[in-house]
């Protein structure tokens, strides 16, 4: 299977703090990798390095299989890797369609905006990732929406900005289960479209649950890689997770 | 049945607000109607009125555009009679009055773009910066026109004066150009990228910005644009009255931010509507002429501004708080 990034011994520091120490890590396509570590492991650095805000100060990132050089925010989003962050970043009067094209309209000239075109894409998008609500559609404010919906929206947006990698920072905090079971089934819908999620929580279930594979991250470093057949029950995970931080 | 529903609710989302203030208006005209039908029926009451409206309209749609930004200003009651000096003292010193309508539009753009800068550079409050800057301006015009007016009645005899404010058989134009100004607003806010973007800037500008908008350059060019409006409503009103005289635009000041709130766009920023705007215009302006025409004294007009400021307020509470 192709990789779309891969991260070799990627090491960043701040000041005198390494706050990421020779980490490696692939993302397939195709593939739902979980990244789990306490706070303070290093996974915010981790991804802000994978979409390019930071740029390793050693080590090495390839985009398939192709190393590249002075990685950034505009390498990554071209690589087709984005990011939803926990604030998933929408206005939340504006339409579902609004948002989906924020900042990238569907233009004619002079900056007039296509809009059927834009509401039909729109439409096709959130039924893709699996809305399936007839109370929603292209036009309903974001607002109106549910937690776990709102990032149905996010990631529909990713989708349309070519995303082969999304990553899901938190997706599932502050969701009730009912919502967190709609955030997975939009997961799953973007795995089927033969894309990758790198999927970040604090929730081990949530991680268990929707993961092909596992990274666990400890103070920086990539402490154990797990593939979903090595492990059968979320508790086996959780003490190996136990096990390995503040073991090495 | 649900499908038809989210399509009602929607509409609703959309639209609300505008039909608030229609339904305001309505209300107006039937009590007008009502409390006395011979001033009403009365062509030369609407006359009036539709004198009355274009100038508001000018003035009260960009802000519409501005407010819905997160942003507000004061300072173009001031930039309405700088723009009119700059026009009439040019038309007075012989140059040709088409270049000096440009030129006019030229300064409310610039006051707006600098107004604009200062506040977004420096994260002034818009409210308090731009009062400050209503006041310095109007200091300016007084003082360069040492207080006094300019007449231009050369004006008349230039072809802008029938193309742009004149009577097409008893039809004034500037109701025309106020028409297109409208139409032009419309598209250009729901339609257009400027328009939503502002939407997205004033809903949440951490989000605008993650998303690649300039949000700094859309709120300036509202600003510009709040400007250019209210320089073509001086110029306009200048020529109609073939007069310039300092302390012009300070009535229009207060009315306008009220046709804004009356016509249904909320103060949070994020939503506005044209439309709505339109009719807040015709609720001020009838509320300005028809009070007096329908034989109350002028003190009532005051009193009945508060009311429906009040009203309208009270309206956008039921329309919904602002959604998170």
């Amino acid at each position: 299977m192709e990789n779309i990034i891969e991260l070799d011994n990627v090491t960043k520091r701040f000041g005198g703090i390494t706050a990421l120490n020779k980490a490696s890590l692939k993302v397939t396509r195709g593939e739902v990798v979980g990244l789990i570590g306490d706070n303070g492991a290093g996974k915010s650095t981790l991804i802000k390095t994978l979409v390019g805000v930071y740029s390793p100060d050693e080590g090495d990132i390839l985009i398939r299989g192709k190393k590249v050089n002075a990685w950034n925010a505009l390498k990554a989003r071209e690589s087709g890797i984005e990011t939803v962050f926990q604030d998933r970043a929408l206005t939340p009067q504006q339409s579902i369609v609004k948002n989906i094209f924020m900042g990238k309209e569907l233009r004619y000239p002079f900056g007039f905006i296509k809009e059927k075109e834009q509401i039909f894409e729109a439409n096709r998008l959130i039924r893709e990732i699996g809305f399936t609500s007839k109370l929603i559609n292209a036009e309903s404010p974001v607002g109106n929406l549910s937690g776990g919906e709102r990032q149905g929206v996010a990631i529909a947006r990713a989708i349309y900005n070519k995303a082969e990698l999304i990553v899901l920072d938190e997706p599932t905090n502050n969701l009730s289960l009912n919502e967190t079971q709609k955030v997975f089934d939009f997961v799953l819908n973007v795995k089927k479209s033969n894309r990758s999620v790198l999927f970040i929580g604090h929730n081990i279930y949530h991680v268990y649950d929707i993961s092909d594979r596992f990274v666990i991250l400890d103070r920086g470093e990539v402490v154990h890689k797990l593939d979903k057949n090595d492990i059968s029950t979320p508790e086996e995970l959780m003490k190996i997770m136990r096990d390995t931080i503040g073991a090495h | 049945m649900s499908k038809n529903n989210s399509y009602l609710s929607n509409y609703f989302h959309r639209n609300g607000r505008a039909l608030g203030s229609i339904g305001y208006f309505v209300l107006l005209m039937v009590i007008f109607l009502i409390g006395a039908p011979e001033a009403w029926i009365r062509p030369n009451l609407h006359q009036s009125v539709f004198v009355m409206m274009p100038t508001l309209i000018f003035l009260t749609i960009p802000l519409v555009f501005l407010v819905a930004s997160g942003e507000i200003d004061l300072s173009f009651a001031s930039t309405y009679a700088v723009a009119a000096y700059v026009f009439a003292l040019l038309v007075k010193n012989g140059v040709d009055p088409a270049i000096c309508l440009v030129l006019g539009i030229f300064t409310g753009a610039a006051i707006g773009a600098l107004v604009g800068t200062l506040i977004v550079v420096f994260r002034l409050s818009s409210l308090v910066a731009s009062l400050g800057v209503l006041f310095l301006l109007r200091g300016v015009i007084l003082l360069l026109s040492n207080s006094r007016s300019i007449t231009i009645m050369e004006v008349e005899n230039h072809w802008i004066y029938p193309l742009l404010v004149g009577n097409f058989y008893g039809f004034p134009m500037q109701i025309f150009w106020a028409a297109i100004f409208v139409i032009f607003c419309y598209y250009f806010f729901n339609k257009h990228v400027f328009g939503i973007h502002i939407q997205h800037v004033g809903d949440n500008s951490v989000s605008a910005e993650q998303m690649g908008i300039n949000v700094n350059a859309v709120k300036i060019k509202a600003f510009m644009f709040v400007g250019v409006g209210a320089a073509i409503g001086g110029i306009f009103t200048t020529m109609i009255t073939y007069t310039f005289f300092p302390t012009q635009g300070f009535g229009y000041l207060l009315l306008a931010l009220a046709a804004v709130f009356v016509g249904g766009t909320p103060y949070w920023g994020g939503l506005g509507t044209i439309i709505g705007a339109v009719f807040g215009v015709g609720i001020i302006a009838y509320m300005e002429i028809g009070i007096i025409a329908i034989g109350w004294s002028g003190e009532w007009r005051q009193f009945f501004n508060g009311l429906i400021i009040l009203l309208a307020l009270l309206g956008h509470r039921l329309h919904g708080e602002r959604v998170r």
